[in-house]
């Protein structure tokens, strides 16, 4: 993989390339593999390796990027000349700010946020693809021991992110990744589990296997119970995915663009007193980069604080314009926070390291279960969208491993249903959360979340298994 | 780049696989996005690798690398062979390819004008012009409009001696008008929502839409939802315009087709599929006017599904997928043709780029027009009670594709053969048969359009692909709508 010396050198020479007033280089890079199983069967094992540059030049407030992944001289030079070109073209932006230098990068006008720890692990960088064949063989031989047929994924890598400004900014960042994913079909029934870290060590093929299989074989012969408004309990990952669906909306240039559910809002409870969600790349239990796409450090950002929405994220120059808005007066502390995406973009910025803060009480999923009269204990949810996006409104689908629990106790498999519920009505209706974990599901990145207990959840439709 | 898939191949056969493919690769694109009257972004991609698919000890090994020099081809070429003998390590039958006679061909996609040949500057200059149609209209909060350029240049040889050149390239642009009052968001999109058209042509697509002259219109339709009645919940007729029937047909025709899916082998994710194999030439899949093909051959029509040759080297097809309502075909691959007792591919798999593994995705699925002539508009007039829905804003279905769920931008209500009130936050829901059971009307050939779906995901890691389907609108019997808003 490129190292951090090694693309220096290359923006020097890139640089060198360039006339416009300031140029910023982005590097990213991975080398990761995934084999994938079905039918207790490896049938797709695949690797691969990229590096790609990125470069944004800037002539006065005009800029435009351009990207490649071939590193010779002239494709250097090539995508130097293709991002002047499409930059000399742009109509001025008075919204362009001059690239940060490292002082203000480094959130010198802010509060500072906690350096995360390492998240590059050599074992985890160097798994083999016979490492990874005997996790699934590990998998398929729990499979075979209770007469499931399983599906998955493991996957393992290292990547990099690394950005260099002409103001003298550099910013460098790799990390690791894992992750096991493994489903589990019987004849009429199915269940699911997931684990991702960066570092593989802590990934259990068995334990994962073992508790889809469960789900499976206990879910069996599923009846139909109507739709309707149900007590339900969500596993973290079902709750991470549905979560997922509101964090664009806390952005500032979401509220600017009058396209958040927030617009009107900050400020004013809108969840339940037991929601508080912090953004926070420093969290133990999360990753990712500690710099957003101007190279400016991520700050820990307090988004709710027991279910008052207090503030959004803010890229550099969101935050100016939010500043000189008709908003401004009503959207809590306005400040660039080390969220914007790469520019130019049109969506600004977003949290990308969510953190459900842990209730006084945790109860486990098990306490839940036999607290509960009438519930209905929901393991994935699927194909989520956004049905109105004002209330917030989501649908989707249960799957996986979705169970009714009557008088404390489950009682076996339910058909799958839809839901059309309302993320504010949902967050509103928390009875009672686990501790918060790190969730890893398919509609969402992942984020510490725990599981939750939610009263009037609305299921609108059965489907037919 | 024959000596680059030499190189592959030659190491491959050494290493002793039994079969073994290359792709080289090049991809360009651009993209281009206005809002409210600035330029959103703006950018040159560029993306060239190559990979090598190969069966070893009857098992499948990929690797891809962006390196095309000799050293690291050789090593990647070792290296998929390398992990072809892992996946051998939990396998219970070898992998079986149906035959396929060994391609020599250049193919390309048609076009008049070449998108990157167009300045830049008239790019921009077209889509503020449809910004400030859009933002002329009082109550307008937030406009967008994009415009994506794309070229890929393949080179495809096999162990077999299939060596094909196909360049694909493709347009695409959209627009969308949002207005925020009160408590609600409402929203409009020309030519069709979520990046609007896409087709394998070049610049001339961007001539035919009429962009900047619908723009006005779909931002008054976008304010005047505000003042418009909720869908109402119960069972109607439904009559749906082409493009959200275009993005039916992909979620409850298109997937469960993936012979893949119905497999088991996505099943970890995009989920298997109601139309298990007995089902093939015995399901009653809808009404005897519903005649769905999968079509990659360029006489279909420019759609995102039209090539050449797909990812495995096998010519484009068109398979009869439903004919006069019966369930009659799936898409293949090399690797699954014989599970339903085929003797060759259908040649619908395709990778995202260079360093994504080939897979069955959908080429075109289409809806045939009506035989009869037949215009929406006389649709209408032959509708007593009922709801016309355009234009798509939500969509969800299990993950077996039975159940879905489909939010439209805007309703009308239709009364007595008149097209009557606006209507506003319209949804519908249905079991996928049941539904496609319930057309008794496809408008004629003269309101077809082959509609281009540029987003569809599937597979681990996920890959995006752009997807054909051709419809016209069309009439549902007795369909449910409005349950979206039961809790409102």
């Amino acid at each position: 993989m490129l190292t951090q010396q090694q693309a220096g050198d290359i923006f020097d020479r890139i640089k060198k390339l360039s006339s416009a007033d300031e140029i910023e280089v982005l590097f990213s890079g991975e080398r990761s593999a995934l084999t994938r199983f079905a039918n207790n069967t490896i049938h797709q094992n695949i690797a691969e390796e990229n590096h790609v540059v990125s470069v944004r030049t800037a002539f006065g407030t005009k800029t435009a990027r351009a990207s490649t992944n071939r590193f010779d001289e002239e494709s250097l030079r090539q995508v130097v000349r293709s991002a002047e070109n499409l930059a000399r073209v742009q109509h001025p932006d008075p919204d362009l700010l001059p690239m940060p230098d490292s002082r203000e990068a480094r959130g010198a006008t802010g509060n500072r946020t906690e350096q995360p720890p390492s998240r590059y692990f050599e074992s985890t960088a160097a798994t083999s693809p016979e490492q990874r064949a005997d996790g699934v063989k590990k998998i398929v031989t729990i499979a075979d021991r209770h007469g499931l047929t399983t599906a998955g994924t493991f996957s393992s890598g290292e990547s990099f992110e690394g950005i260099f400004n002409s103001r003298g900014l550099s910013n460098w960042h790799t990390q690791t990744s894992s992750q096991i994913s493994i489903t589990m079909l019987a004849a009429d029934s199915s269940g699911w589990q997931k684990g991702s870290s960066p570092d593989v060590a802590h990934l259990d093929p068995l334990a994962l296997a073992e508790t889809a299989a469960r789900k499976a074989l206990d879910s069996a012969r599923p009846r139909e119970i109507p739709p309707g408004k149900y007590t339900v309990i969500l596993e973290p990952a079902a709750v991470l995915d549905i979560v997922g669906f509101m964090f664009w909306d806390y952005s500032g240039m979401a509220i600017l663009d009058q396209r958040s559910f927030l617009t009107g809002r900050i400020g004013t409870k809108l969840f339940g007193d037991n929601i508080t969600i912090v953004d926070d790349v420093a969290h133990p239990l999360q990753s990712g980069s500690p710099f957003d796409g101007e190279g400016v450090q991520r700050q820990k950002v307090s988004l709710v604080e027991n279910g008052i929405v207090k503030q959004v994220v803010y890229a550099r120059a969101t935050a100016e314009r939010m500043k000189r808005s008709e908003f401004k007066d009503n959207v809590g502390p306005i400040a660039a926070t080390g969220h914007g995406f790469a520019l130019p973009n049109e969506m600004g910025e977003m949290p990308l390291n969510i953190v459900f803060a842990s209730p006084r009480d945790p109860q486990t999923v098990k306490q839940m279960i036999a607290s509960s009269e009438r519930a209905v204990l929901v393991t994935r949810l699927w194909y989520i969208r956004e049905v109105e996006p004002f209330d917030k409104m989501l649908t989707g689908m249960t799957r996986d491993g979705t169970f009714y629990v009557e008088n404390g106790r489950v009682q076996g498999g339910v058909r799958n249903f839809r839901f059309n519920e309302s993320l504010i009505h949902m967050l509103s209706n928390v009875e009672a959360m686990g501790a918060p974990v790190r969730a890893s599901g398919e509609e969402s990145f992942d984020m510490v979340v725990p599981a939750m207990k939610i009263n009037q959840f609305n299921f609108t439709e059965v489907t037919k298994f | 780049m024959k000596h680059i898939s030499d190189w592959a191949l030659n190491i491959a056969a050494l290493r002793g696989a039994s079969y073994a493919d290359v792709r080289v690769i090049s991809q360009r694109s651009r993209a281009i996005t206005t809002k409210n009257g600035k330029v959103g972004g703006a950018s040159d991609t560029e993306s060239v690798g190559m990979n090598v698919r190969a069966i070893a000890d009857g098992a499948w090994g990929f690797a891809a690398s962006a390196d095309l020099g000799r050293g690291a081809v050789e090593a990647t070429a070792a290296r998929a062979v390398e992990i072809a003998r892992a996946s051998a390590r939990v396998k219970r039958e070898n992998v079986r390819l149906a035959p396929e006679k060994p391609a020599i061909a250049e193919w390309s996609t048609p076009y008049k004008v070449d998108p990157f040949s167009i300045p830049v500057e008239q790019n921009i200059e077209l889509l503020l012009k449809v910004d400030a149609e859009l933002r002329s209209v009082a109550g307008i909060t937030l406009a967008e409009t994009n415009l994506n350029f794309n070229r890929e240049e393949q080179w495809f040889a096999s162990s077999e001696g299939a060596n094909i050149h196909q360049t694909k390239l493709s347009t695409g642009v959209g627009y969308a008008a949002y207005a925020f009052a009160g408590n609600e968001i409402q929203k409009r999109s020309y030519p069709t929502s979520y990046g609007g058209q896409w087709q394998n042509k070049g610049y001339e697509l961007i001539e035919e839409l009429k962009l900047v002259e619908n723009a006005r219109r779909i931002a008054e339709e976008a304010v005047a939802l505000h003042k418009a009645d909720q869908c109402p919940e119960g069972t109607v007729d439904i009559i749906l315009d082409s493009s959200q029937l275009g993005l039916q047909i992909h979620e409850s025709v298109g997937h469960p087709i993936e012979l893949d899916r119905v497999l088991g082998m996505e099943a970890n994710y995009a989920g298997t599929s109601f139309l298990t194999i007995d089902k093939l030439r015995k399901l009653r899949y809808g009404s005897e006017l519903v005649n769905v093909v999968a079509d990659a051959r360029q006489e279909h029509g420019p759609g995102l599904g039209t090539f050449g040759f797909d990812d495995e080297g096998v010519r484009a097809q068109c398979t009869p997928i439903i004919t006069d309502g019966l369930f009659t075909g799936y898409l293949s691959s090399r690797d699954t043709a014989h599970t339903i007792g085929e003797d060759r591919s259908g040649g619908t798999v395709r990778a995202e780029g260079w360093n994504r593994l080939p897979m069955i995705r959908m080429t075109n699925i289409s809806l045939l027009p009506g035989r009869k002539p037949l215009s929406l508009e006389d649709l209408i007039a032959a509708t007593d009670h009922g709801i016309l829905m355009e234009t798509n804003r939500s969509w969800s279905i299990d993950d077996k594709r039975y159940n879905f769920q489909f939010g439209c931008e805007i309703g009308w209500e239709i009364k007595n053969g008149k097209r009557l009130r606006m209507l506003k936050n319209p949804s519908y829901s249905g079991i996928t048969t049941e539904f496609w059971n319930s057309l008794d009307a496809i408008c004629s050939r003269d309101h077809w359009t082959l509609w281009g779906t540029p987003n569809c995901g599937k597979g681990q890691p996920q890959q995006v692909m752009g997807t054909g389907h051709g419809a016209a609108p069309s009439r549902f019997r007795a369909i449910k709508v409005g349950s979206a808003f039961r809790s409102v």
